[in-house]
């Protein structure tokens, strides 16, 4: 299973994919007591662009070689989802936990993670989702780019390795347009949700993925983190407070009869209306 | 915890916008962000000021006085034109330094929130993500609280940053109505430099293509299909292009590859305002129904006569979408005939 690593030049590219599960949207029921969130009874999955940027990297190891590291802030229960990247072509998880990780804003979670990728040693590419399906603030790519002084391209369908110039070039996609940026490794990719078909695993690497050794788990003292930059600590944002949704007074008014019928009715009411 | 490059103490009573332009015109989301603050100052008794980089941009100056702002920031360099959040990043912190505003807001465009989410690193401050809401706590010193949605059914949580500035947070585009411009108002200009060397910079572009891609917050209609639609999405584009308006989606479609991603309506996509939304075949879910909250009227069919989006509707038509939408084109296809 050990990689053929080394690449012609003698370079060996290390690739990291930052993969973060999330509970599945459909199975999120809200508690009609309390109307808040109810994850309990949700599975979790894989956060769905994750998928894709593990897919992007693996294509870059099928063709030049090299390793995929897995890298994931978040409790121990992560750890048999992000397995099934080792079963596709991944080589080693790391995942970083420990309490007082818990509770990051995006601040804290992109430290932290900085500080794991910054343990690895050298890294070419450090690929993410483009946003989480649970708090979907899209900011751990550029704010993780920052904290390790990385370039970055997010919101890529699309890239390009030229192993001999060092730089990596992505398709970024904008509204009704797109552009295609270079930037010199190492870098900081984000990809975008279902810009390629990530690979199904490989039913006979499951004993190997889920032996003991792929995952290496880090604690905040494995990293030497500074720790007024971890968890609840190390977040400035806080819930200061929930409120009811202001919800505009609807007129509720029911509309009967055939189809023909109430589109008739829905077409006066459109006439008045507009 | 560990502090921001400067505090509370040392913030000036200001709000910046971080304004973003294409092809010589300000992002709308930027006007409506522009919008917000004046009214968030008026109330304060505070500033508002445009954070404006790039490349012969002294035309839009007059246009950032006349939607409120009290003074625009400008970096005026070739190499700040397009975009690249390298050195929009780089100029905008020099600018935050210098100016140590209390509040700082991007709208959550894909450069918005490239750049606030660099910039929040750089600055080490909080960012608040996707705000529905602003407002600002003078009680407490000038605290931005930011509305946000996603923590539960008919929830809101107020996210704050009490002990770092600037206060960053971004906006959707759509969220703030437009307030009218006041052609001829001034304000006070402040030029920046700008010490970028073509040597140093590491971002190229290689090909840029702009367009005009659908934007659903600007739709004055908008029809919008769920799961029980079945797919149908050629019925409603046809409904749509009647009434002069766009096609919007919930999420399962979208997941389902059945409809663009840009179309999709709700906490994770689009928050829009038309005159009408025309929902079809949508349950009514509270991550759903925030994308439509600030339409005029709300018209909702659904076989299910207990489905919970009849609560969200002005009117509503318990029937079966595919049966209900294409006799609405009969009859809407027939009025015309008639006028
Ligand atoms: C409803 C809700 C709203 C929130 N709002 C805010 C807010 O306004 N401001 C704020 O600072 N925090 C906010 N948070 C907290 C934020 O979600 C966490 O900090 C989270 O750890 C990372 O942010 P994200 O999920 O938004 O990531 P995103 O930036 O959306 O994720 C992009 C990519 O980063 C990578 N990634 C993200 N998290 C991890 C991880 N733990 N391990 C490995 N890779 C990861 C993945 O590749 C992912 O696809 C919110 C949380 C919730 C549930
Ligand atoms: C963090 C998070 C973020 C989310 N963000 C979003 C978001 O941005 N946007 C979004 O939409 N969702 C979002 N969701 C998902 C959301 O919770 C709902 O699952 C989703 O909105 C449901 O879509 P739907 O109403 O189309 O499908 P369903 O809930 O399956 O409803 C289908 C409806 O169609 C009706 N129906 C069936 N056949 C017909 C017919 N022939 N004619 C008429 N009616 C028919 C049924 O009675 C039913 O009410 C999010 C979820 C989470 C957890």
């Amino acid at each position: 299973m050990e990689s053929f690593g080394i690449s012609r030049d003698g370079h060996e590219w290390h690739f990291v994919v930052c993969m973060k599960v999330v509970p599945k949207p459909e199975e999120v029921r809200v508690d009609p007591e309390t109307r808040r969130l109810d994850r309990a009874g949700a599975r979790s999955e894989i956060n769905p662009p994750d998928m894709n940027a593990l897919e992007m990297a693996l294509q870059l190891k099928d063709r030049f070689g090299g390793r995929v590291s897995i890298v994931s802030m978040g409790p121990p229960f992560f750890e048999p989802y992000l397995r099934v990247g080792l079963a596709m072509g991944a080589d080693h998880i790391y995942l970083l936990s420990d309490r007082k990780f818990g509770g990051a804003d995006t601040l804290a979670t992109t430290y932290t993670l900085a500080r794991g990728i910054q343990k690895l040693g050298p890294v070419d590419l450090v690929f993410c989702g483009e946003e989480s399906s649970d708090g979907a603030t899209g900011q751990v790519p550029p704010g993780l780019a920052e904290w390790l002084d990385f370039h970055q391209i997010t919101l890529v369908t699309q890239v390009e390795l030229d192993p001999l110039r060092r730089v990596v070039r992505g398709r970024r996609e904008r509204p009704g347009g797109y552009e295609i940026l270079e930037v010199p490794l190492p870098a900081v990719i984000s990809v975008k949700t279902g810009c390629n078909e990530p690979r199904f695993m490989d039913y006979r690497l499951k004993p190997w993925a889920f032996a003991p050794e792929r995952v290496t788990v880090w604690s905040a003292a494995d990293l030497q983190v500074d720790e007024a930059f971890v968890g609840v600590a190390g977040s400035p944002t806080q819930v200061s407070g929930l409120a009811q949704a202001p919800s505009r007074e609807r007129k509720r008014i029911r509309l009967e009869g055939s189809p023909e019928e109430v589109a008739r009715l829905l077409a006066e009411r459109l006439r008045e209306i507009m | 915890m560990a502090a921001s490059l400067y505090g509370p103490d040392e913030a000036q009573p200001a709000l910046w916008v971080y304004l973003e332009h294409e092809e010589g015109v300000l992002e709308r989301v930027s006007l409506e962000l522009l919008s917000k603050s004046r009214a968030l100052a008026d109330a304060a008794g505070w500033r508002v000021a445009g954070l404006l980089l790039g490349h012969a941009v002294d035309p839009l100056v007059e246009q950032a006085f006349a939607w409120g702002a009290d003074e625009v920031w400008v970096a005026d360099h070739p190499l700040l034109e397009p975009f690249r959040v390298e050195t929009h990043t780089a100029v905008a912190f020099q600018a935050i330094l210098q100016g140590r505003p209390s509040v700082f807001l991007c709208g959550a465009t894909p450069n918005g929130r490239d750049l606030a989410g660099r910039l929040a690193v750089r600055l080490r401050t909080g960012l608040t993500a996707d705000c529905t809401d602003l407002r600002l706590d003078l009680e407490q010193g000038g605290v931005l609280i930011g509305e946000v949605t996603g923590f539960g059914g008919g929830i809101v949580a107020l996210i704050t940053m009490p002990r770092h500035r600037p206060q960053m947070a971004t906006v959707r585009p759509g969220v703030f109505p437009l307030s009218s411009p006041q052609p001829g108002r001034t304000g006070v200009v402040i030029p920046l430099e700008v010490n970028l060397r073509p040597e140093e910079l590491r971002t190229r572009v290689v090909e840029r293509v702009v367009g005009r891609g659908v934007d659903l917050t600007q739709a004055p209609v908008l029809v919008v299909g769920g799961r029980g639609i079945h797919g149908r999405f050629d019925l409603l584009q046809e409904l749509a292009a009647l009434l002069g308006g766009e096609v919007g989606a919930t999420r399962p479609p979208v997941d389902e590859g059945l409809i663009g991603r840009e179309r999709q309506v709700g906490q994770t996509g689009v928050v829009c305002r038309p005159k009408v939304a025309i929902v079809c075949g949508a349950s009514g879910a509270f991550q759903f129904v925030v994308g439509i909250q600030n339409a005029g009227t709300v018209i909702a069919v659904n076989t299910d006569p207990e489905a919970p989006i009849f609560e969200f509707a002005d009117y509503g038509v318990v029937g079966d979408a595919l049966q209900v939408i294409p006799a609405l084109i009969e009859a809407l296809r027939a009025e015309r005939v008639a006028v």
